[in-house]
């Protein structure tokens, strides 16, 4: 802590340590958590349902199949996770063209949902089949641990090379935000008040998935947040989504950054983020439920 | 002075034709009422004629351009929609839902200003709902969300109003509300086209009428002389009488009475 104030330490390692291992750690945390929050809020108001979370069109499966496969064909860090974010957009891209052949005269929202369901159970069943073919000694558990989640292993350059990414897609994201709320009413209504529907969905997945696809390409998966943290910050800031996405990706980045330090300080072992979030982010969902029931929204 | 029509048009879906054989015409500065028994294909009528549903043949022009040569933004800034089922996931509140309406009138990526707000509140004002501007629109009754819709389509300032039943949901006082309305825009020139169940309304809004039976626009024309003792009957299969009320000028329209 002095360090910071007067420049001082008397630990030869401690600038090095905060600069290489906590800094990147923690803005990982941050970034990872916004991200993660702010594409469940676009995702809840595209689908016009507030039990959505970001892995609704499979994105986190195929993520994790092509981390998997990464890991199976022993590539380096680069390449496993290059090969979660491709796969992730693929898996996203697959749900949207079979919803889109299969549609018809079907409700859109309800097709989307199904073609994303089962996309997400196809790339879970190959996951699967990568546990199985897999090296139980070393490459098996890389894999579970994968899939766990973790910031451990975060650095300057990854951040570096994600943050573009987010920031590019979290742009259109923001600009479209008062359409969103447009968007609550339906397709229809939407339309009928001059909103473009089906070109804003298209624009609305297309970043917030790219958005998660970076994140989780990062750091595994994880899960809970994109689902927790937007029906927080809805109950602190409201529906309009030109306040809640911001607000969403505040509350995520913190609750992040809280459950990263819980994972490294609870136990000796570090446990897995994955855990966490989903040990604290279940109970909490049904203390928000019971809180908001009482406010019905 | 604009002009809504729709010409030699067949309504439907993929397979199943609706409506065969439309044609009619809204003008700015007068109401249709659209008559016709439940699943006649009024909504379908609605739906299409907002470009919502694909037209099957025929044609439809906006101010005589064709509707497809419309972006939904400008279309919805003369041609605004109270449809009749509504669902909103979200906690919005009234000012937000009624704010909605002004989408069309916004930059591609903007959102409602100082100006815009105004308009919002004057139109909750003309609707006397300004005291439900912070409530939650998923909490309020029906009718008073009925009221909300049609402030949010007032506040497109548009030429054109399509209300689907406007009046459906709606306590009595609240329908004749929504009548009053109705006839005070139509004589700010809106063009209003109203589906009711009540022909009663038609006579109210002095209102010309249009059928919609055995799958296409059957009658049209001028309430007083379109609605017959035997239209009635056709329509609803029921016995009603017509009854001219001459006690003053203020009553002097026609009302149905229904033989029990």
């Amino acid at each position: 802590m002095s360090y910071l104030f007067t420049g001082k330490y008397s630990d030869a390692n401690l600038p090095l340590l905060l600069s290489e291992i906590r800094l990147p750690r923690i803005l990982g945390a941050v970034l990872v958590g916004g991200s993660l929050s702010v594409s469940g809020a676009a995702y809840q108001g595209i689908f016009r349902n507030p039990m959505v979370s970001p892995d609704i069109l499979g994105v986190s499966s195929g993520a994790g199949f092509g981390a998997s496969l990464a890991i199976l064909l022993s590539f380096g860090l680069v390449g496993i996770q290059s090969m979660a974010f491709i796969m992730g957009i693929v898996s996203v891209c697959i749900a949207l063209s079979v919803s889109k052949i299969m549609g018809g005269t079907h409700d859109r929202i309800l097709m989307l949902v199904l073609s994303g369901m089962i996309v997400g159970s196809m790339f879970g069943a190959m996951i699967s089949l990568m546990k199985y073919i897999a090296d139980s000694e070393y490459k098996l558990p890389d894999i579970t641990f994968w899939l766990m989640g973790s910031l451990a292993e975060v650095t300057l350059t990854e951040l570096k090379a994600v943050f573009p990414f987010i920031g590019l897609a979290l742009i259109p994201l923001l600009l479209s935000s008062w359409r969103l709320n447009v968007l609550s009413f339906g397709d229809e209504e939407a339309r009928a008040l001059g909103v473009n529907a089906a070109r804003l969905r298209v624009i609305v997945i297309a970043c917030a998935s790219l958005i998660t696809a970076s994140a989780v390409s990062i750091t595994g998966l994880i899960g809970w947040v994109g689902l927790i943290i937007p029906h927080f910050a809805r109950f602190l800031v409201g529906p309009n989504h030109k306040v809640l996405l911001p607000a969403s990706f505040l509350v995520g980045g913190v609750f992040m950054l809280i459950v990263d330090d819980l994972s490294r300080s609870v136990s000796s072992l570090e446990i897995p983020l994955g855990i966490i979030t989903s040990l604290i982010g279940a109970p909490m969902f049904l203390i928000l439920l019971r809180l908001s029931s009482k406010h019905t929204w | 002075m604009m002009k809504l029509e729709i010409r030699n048009a067949s309504l439907g879906y993929h397979r199943t034709m609706i409506l065969q054989n439309v044609n009619m015409e809204l003008h700015t500065g007068e109401t249709i009422c659209v008559l016709g028994r439940n699943g006649s294909g009024k909504t379908t009528l609605f739906r299409t004629l907002l470009g919502l549903l694909p037209l099957q043949s025929g044609e439809i022009l906006l101010d005589g351009r064709n509707l497809s040569s419309w972006d939904r933004t400008q279309f919805a800034r003369k041609v605004a929609y109270v449809p009749q089922a509504r669902s909103l996931p979200f906690p919005f509140t009234v000012m937000d839902v009624v704010l909605f309406g002004r989408t069309s009138h916004l930059k591609p990526f903007a959102s409602p200003g100082k100006e815009d707000k105004a308009i919002a509140e004057w139109c909750l004002d003309k609707l006397n709902i300004i005291h439900l501007r912070k409530r939650i629109f998923t909490q309020l009754s029906g009718g008073e969300q009925q009221m909300v819709i049609v402030a949010r389509a007032l506040a497109q300032q548009p030429s054109f109003l399509v209300m689907d039943e406007p009046t459906s949901s709606l306590d009595f006082g609240n329908q004749i509300k929504i009548i009053r309305q109705v006839n005070e825009l139509k004589d700010e020139s809106l063009g209003i086209l109203m589906a009711t169940h009540s022909p009663d309304h038609a006579f109210m809004c002095d209102a010309k009428v249009a059928v919609v039976q055995e799958q296409t626009v059957m009658v049209q024309g001028d309430c007083k002389e379109v609605i017959t003792e035997e239209l009635l009957k056709e329509i609803y299969g029921a016995d009603i009488r017509i009854h001219a009320l001459t006690q003053s000028a203020m009553l002097s329209r026609k009302i149905c009475i229904p033989e029990i």
